[in-house]
């Protein structure tokens, strides 16, 4: 099956405020600030930052049903040295204690492997958020080890342990590739206890429906992963798929949009919010640019008016409660369990 | 009257069964999610009985609801195809089976 990105068969929810559109003219029960304020949250404000959440750019050798960044091999962003050397910068003159490497693919960035060892350099927790099949390609096949030689952490995509849906969502003979990259991370040591080398996996559901419970998912995982293919891994993480990008436009091919909001929004948790990934995250865009999570930065959500915009003039004290701008799309942080890209936010 | 026996809109009218006894409904509603609560088996396989329980009954309502419980649950397609088949299985058996009462009552006739 071929992926596409929606910008290259120019799709009208290529265009960000188009998707914004979509949303806020669906009908729902109530707004998402007004539950957050019912939750006690007015505004929902931030409660530091310990996450710097970095997105490299948009290229990526995958294009899944699923992506909200919307990533492929035919996109071309990708963020510039300056850029690159003012997140560092600001990394360094703060505490944030974790660097979260993303994308599209973050490792095809040219730069890649010098943004982890000057974090590693300056003590800071690394992750990369790794399609796994990055590793499979000749020039990258040597990730692994240089994961393993700078500690980082690796937060692979896997949606399922069964081959057909997730080649459903991630293209044919993603998921042979994906067991083959599983295998060589586990013979450095990743994912075995007691190595210090992490292996966390993320799924997110291969449809219109919300992500079970993490932990009984995860016991269900590494059973099945172990008994099938003899592969280990430190932590699951569950991620509900977000109503934005090419998730949207699955949403209104299939009929399902309104469903899904009115079952985020029955599905909202006040316990969620207190852990809510935006609180606790700074998101900087391929350009530069600040978001309060990579899912706004997505859609052009940037940071509220009155707060700095770019990792140029980004002012640590002031971002670090400052209020989060917010859509119907949040209802996918705060259902059941909560959801953000550390997973579940409700123990 | 409406023009079909069955909407799926109705599913989450389920409640207003309630209305004319609440204190039953209440009881039913407490003991049925207790049921589906953690405990020696997992949500997932408990998901997953309902599943093919509601094939059983041929209960379109509990097909919808407990098809989604189980993909939430993380139940594979095929876990849920295997389901559905120790279902039917179970409702071929035990019409089959009786096969050894039509035996008895042959033979008893018979020469």
């Amino acid at each position: 099956m071929g992926l596409s990105t929606l910008l290259n068969t120019r799709s009208p929810l290529a265009d960000t405020l188009t998707q914004r559109a979509r949303l806020d003219a669906l009908p729902l029960a109530r707004t998402f600030g007004d539950a957050v304020a019912a939750a006690g949250h007015r505004p929902l404000r931030a409660s530091g930052i310990s996450v710097l959440q970095v997105n490299v750019g948009k290229r990526c050798n995958q294009a899944c049903h699923h992506c909200h960044v919307d990533a492929g091999p035919d996109r071309t962003e990708v963020m510039p040295p300056d850029v690159v050397d003012a997140c560092l910068r600001f990394l360094e003159t703060t505490d944030i204690p974790t660097v979260d490497i993303t994308g599209g693919a973050p490792e095809l960035h040219p730069q890649f492997r010098d943004i982890v060892r000057r974090a590693r350099a300056a003590g800071r927790h690394v992750m990369d958020r790794c399609n796994l099949t990055i590793t499979r390609l000749p020039n990258y096949a040597d990730l692994p080890d240089f994961f393993a030689d700078h500690q980082v952490e690796v937060v692979a995509s896997l949606p399922s342990f069964a081959a057909r849906q997730t080649d459903a969502q991630r293209g044919d003979g993603v998921f042979e590739d994906s067991l083959a990259a599983l295998r060589r991370f586990n013979e450095l040591g990743y994912g075995i206890e007691g190595t210090g080398l992490l292996l966390s996996l993320v799924t997110n559901p291969v449809g219109a429906f919300l992500p079970g419970s993490q932990r009984s998912l995860e016991a269900d995982w590494k059973r099945e992963l172990g008994r099938r293919y003899g592969i280990s891994f430190n932590r699951l993480y569950t991620i509900t798929n977000m109503p934005i990008s090419r998730f949207l436009e699955f949403l209104e091919r299939s009929g399902n949009l309104q469903g899904y909001m009115e079952k985020l929004v029955a599905a909202f948790n006040p316990a969620a919010v207190d852990g809510l990934m935006c609180r606790s995250t700074l998101s900087v865009g391929w350009d530069g640019r600040l978001y309060d999570c990579d899912f706004n930065q997505m859609i052009d959500l940037g940071t509220a008016d009155d707060m700095p915009s770019t990792i140029f003039e980004a002012d640590a004290a002031a971002l670090a409660d400052r209020p989060i701008v917010i859509g119907p799309h949040c209802f996918g942080c705060t259902a059941g369990g909560g959801s953000s890209c550390g997973g579940s936010t409700v123990t | 009257m409406t023009d079909t026996y069955y909407h799926p809109k109705d599913l989450a009218r389920f409640g207003e069964i309630g209305k004319e006894a609440p204190e039953l409904w209440q009881k039913f509603s407490e003991w049925y999610a207790a049921v589906f609560k953690e405990g020696a088996l997992t949500e997932r396989e408990k998901a997953l009985i309902a599943l093919a329980v509601a094939h059983a009954v041929q209960c379109p309502y509990c097909i919808d609801a407990y098809a989604t419980a189980s993909l939430e649950k993380g139940s594979t397609p095929e876990q849920m195809t295997e389901a559905v088949h120790v279902a039917a299985a179970i409702r071929g058996g035990a019409s089959l089976v009786h096969g050894v009462q039509m035996r008895n009552c042959v033979d008893k006739l018979s020469m």
